[in-house]
C-alpha cells in the first residue's frame, strides 16, 4: 500500500429530488489499500459506488477514480476499473472461457493476451477441467472465485467489489480473501462492501456511512479503540443507525 | 412430547443434483431450530418439503403430528412461511398485504394483532405506503407480520437476515426471541455462522447433508483441537507463514486475527523464533475458544463426515 490517492473524493453530493443519497462526502483511497465499505441497508452506499464506477453523475462536489474526473470522463473511469457484485457477475448461459473472452473484449485486450492471461487464470484457481463448462454448472463458490479473476482480468488500477461473499461457504469466503490480499499486493486498490462484520477487520481501513453521511473513517484497530469496542460489529452497532430512526412506542390497533 | 416437527431419512433429487441427502432431524416444540450453512446446501429445498411446497423422493416428514403427503391440508393452516424472496404484493399496501394474508387464513388482523404488535408497530405509520416502495428492512418486517397473522403454531423464515445489515439483524433476532414467549415454534435458516448463538438448537448443513445437530454451545465443545488465535499487523504475512510451519494443521483468518490448529496439543514455543525468522515479529498468540464457524470449517475438511446418527443433543 503506498500514499497515492487513486480515489479522491471532495464535497461530493447527490441527489435523487428532494432527496439527499450522498451528503457531502469527503475521502481518498490509497494505491493497493484494502477499503471496505460499510453501512447500513439504505446508507447511501451503492450511490457512492455508481458515482466511483462512472454510472452516475455527482449533483456537485469533485470526485477523481483513477486520475480522471467522474463528471467529465465516466468513460476513462469505466475503462481503468474492476466491478463485481454478488447477484449479477458472470454470464451463466456462457462457459467458463467464453465469459473470459467476452470480458476481455470489453477491455479491449487484445486476443493473444486474453489467452495468454485465461491459461493463467485457470491454472492457478485449479479450474482447468472447468474451462469449457457453463457457468451455469458449477457451485457458487467458484463461480463467485471466477468473477473476481475476471473483474481484474485487465488488471485495473481499482476494483469495485460489492458484497462479494454472500451466501458464500466459510472455506470459500476465505479464499476468497486471500485472492483479495493478492491482488492489492500486486497494487490493485480493492473497494469493497460486506454485511460479514469479521470481513470489515480483514480491510486496511474501513469507512461507515448513515443516512447519507460517512460517520466513521480509520482502520480498524483505531475504530475500536476509539469506540472501545471488541470488534468493528460493535462499532458498526454504535454508529451505524442514528437514535430515532423507529417510531418510539408501539401504536395502538387500527 | 410431540415434536413440531420430525423428519426422517429425507432425500430430495433435481435432475442429477442430490440436493438433501438422508436428511434426519426433529424439531421440539417452542424451540427456534437453525438451519446454518451457506447457499446451495439445500436449506431452502428443505423448508418447501416442510411447508407441503415439494414432496420428499424418499423419507418420512411429520410436521405437528400432521404426514406431510397425507395431512397437507390441515398443515398448512398451521404454518406460517417466510420464503428467502420478498413474498408480499408489491402493488398492494402495507395494510392491504397484510389485511390480504389475513383473509386468506379466514382470520382478521384484529383477531390476532397481539402477536405482531410489536413488529408491525415499525411499519404501521407507513401502512398507507405500497410494499414495493418499503427499504429492505421494513420489508422484512412486513413479510414477518404476514406470516404471522393467523397465529401459526410452526414459523419457517429461509434466510430472513440475509442481506440485511449487521444492526438490522440484531432487531431481528430480538423480535425472534419474543415470539417465542407466544409458544410459537420457529425453523431458521442462515448463512451468517454468527447467527446460530441466537437458536437453542442448530443444524449445520453442507451439499445437502447434515454435519451435526445440538445446542449451539455444544457445537463449539465438538472441535476436537486446542485453537489458539495469533495477531499481528502484517495479517496476510501472518497467515501464509503459519501455514507453512511444520506444525500446522489448519491456519484460517478470523476477524482481525488467525486462528490456528497444531499437530500436538503442546504448544511449540519454535513457533516464535520461526515466525521472527519470517520477518514477522510481535505476534501474539492465546489459546481460544472454538466457535460455531471454527467448528463447520473443521467439519468441511473432513469430506466423509458419516451420516448423522440420531439426534445428538436434545433439549430437556
Amino acid at each position: 500500500m503506498t500514499e497515492k490517492a487513486v480515489i479522491s473524493v471532495r464535497n461530493l453530493v447527490k441527489k435523487f429530488g428532494s432527496f439527499t443519497a450522498n451528503d457531502n462526502l469527503s475521502f481518498e483511497v490509497y494505491e493497493g489499500e484494502i477499503f471496505g465499505f460499510l453501512g447500513a441497508n439504505g446508507a447511501g452506499k451503492t450511490t457512492a459506488i455508481r458515482i466511483l464506477s462512472g454510472l452516475s453523475e455527482p449533483t456537485s462536489g469533485e470526485v477523481i477514480v483513477a486520475g480522471f474526473n467522474a463528471k467529465k470522463q465516466p468513460e476513462q473511469i469505466k475503462k481503468n476499473i474492476g466491478y463485481m457484485c454478488q447477484k449479477f457477475s458472470l454470464y451463466a448461459d456462457l462457459t467458463v472461457k467464453e465469459n473470459i473472452m467476452l470480458y476481455g473484449g470489453i477491455y479491449g485486450m487484445r486476443k493473444t493476451l486474453i489467452r495468454e492471461r485465461t491459461d493463467l487464470l485457470l491454472d492457478k484457481l485449479n479450474f482447468r477441467e472447468y474451462g469449457d463448462r457453463l457457468i451455469s454448472d458449477l457451485p457458487l463458490g467458484l463461480r463467485q472465485k471466477l468473477a473476481f479473476s475476471v473483474a481484474v482480468l485487465h488488471e485495473p488500477k481499482i476494483v469495485f467489489l460489492d458484497e462479494p461473499t454472500g451466501g458464500v461457504d466459510p472455506i470459500t469466503r476465505r479464499q476468497f480473501w486471500e485472492m483479495i490480499y493478492e491482488a492489492a499486493g500486486r497494487g490493485i486498490t480493492v473497494f469493497v462492501t460486506t454485511h460479514y462484520m469479521d470481513e470489515a477487520e480483514y480491510c486496511d481501513r474501513v469507512s461507515i456511512m448513515s443516512e447519507g453521511r460517512i460517520v466513521a473513517i480509520d482502520t480498524p484497530a483505531e475504530l475500536k479503540k476509539q469506540y472501545s469496542a471488541g470488534s468493528v460489529e460493535e462499532v458498526f452497532v454504535k454508529i451505524a443507525r442514528p437514535e430515532g430512526t423507529h417510531p418510539p412506542s408501539p401504536l395502538s390497533a387500527s | 412430547m410431540q415434536k413440531a416437527v420430525e423428519s426422517s431419512g429425507i432425500y430430495k433429487i433435481f435432475g442429477e443434483t442430490e440436493a438433501l441427502k438422508n436428511i434426519s432431524f426433529s424439531v421440539n416444540e417452542s424451540e427456534i431450530f437453525g438451519f446454518i450453512g451457506p447457499d446451495g446446501a439445500g436449506k431452502t429445498t428443505l423448508f418447501r418439503i416442510i411447508t407441503t411446497l415439494l414432496l420428499p423422493d424418499e423419507g418420512k416428514m411429520t410436521v405437528m403430528g400432521l404426514d406431510c403427503r397425507t395431512g397437507f391440508k390441515e398443515l398448512r393452516k398451521n404454518i406460517g412461511y417466510m420464503p428467502g424472496r420478498f413474498s408480499l404484493y408489491h402493488d398492494l399496501s402495507v395494510e392491504e398485504n397484510l389485511n390480504f394474508y389475513a383473509t386468506v387464513f379466514g382470520t382478521t388482523v384484529e383477531e390476532n394483532y397481539d402477536l405482531i404488535s410489536d413488529i408491525y408497530s415499525h411499519i404501521e405509520p407507513f401502512k398507507k405506503r405500497l410494499a414495493g416502495k418499503l427499504s429492505g428492512g421494513m420489508k422484512q418486517k412486513l413479510a414477518l407480520s404476514c406470516a404471522l397473522i393467523h397465529k401459526p403454531g410452526l414459523l419457517i423464515l429461509d434466510e430472513p437476515t440475509t442481506g440485511v445489515d449487521a444492526v438490522s439483524r440484531l432487531e431481528f433476532w430480538e423480535m425472534l426471541k419474543k415470539l417465542r414467549q407466544h409458544n410459537i415454534t420457529i425453523v431458521v435458516s442462515t448463512p451468517y455462522m454468527d447467527e446460530a448463538m441466537r437458536c437453542d438448537r442448530v443444524a449445520l448443513i453442507q451439499e445437502g447433508h447434515i454435519l451435526s445437530i445440538n445446542q449451539p454451545e455444544k457445537i463449539r465443545e465438538e472441535f476436537s483441537r486446542k485453537l489458539f488465535s495469533a495477531k499481528a499487523v502484517e495479517k496476510y504475512k501472518l497467515i501464509n507463514a503459519l501455514r507453512n510451519f511444520p506444525g500446522t494443521v489448519t491456519a484460517y483468518p478470523f476477524g482481525d486475527s488467525v486462528h490456528v490448529t497444531f499437530r500436538s496439543d503442546e504448544f511449540d514455543n519454535s513457533l516464535y523464533e520461526y515466525l521472527n525468522g519470517m520477518g514477522i515479529s510481535n505476534v501474539e498468540i492465546n489459546e481460544t475458544r472454538a466457535g460455531i464457524e471454527d467448528r463447520f470449517l473443521e467439519l468441511m475438511e473432513t469430506p466423509d463426515t458419516p451420516p448423522l446418527k440420531g439426534d445428538g443433543g436434545m433439549l430437556k
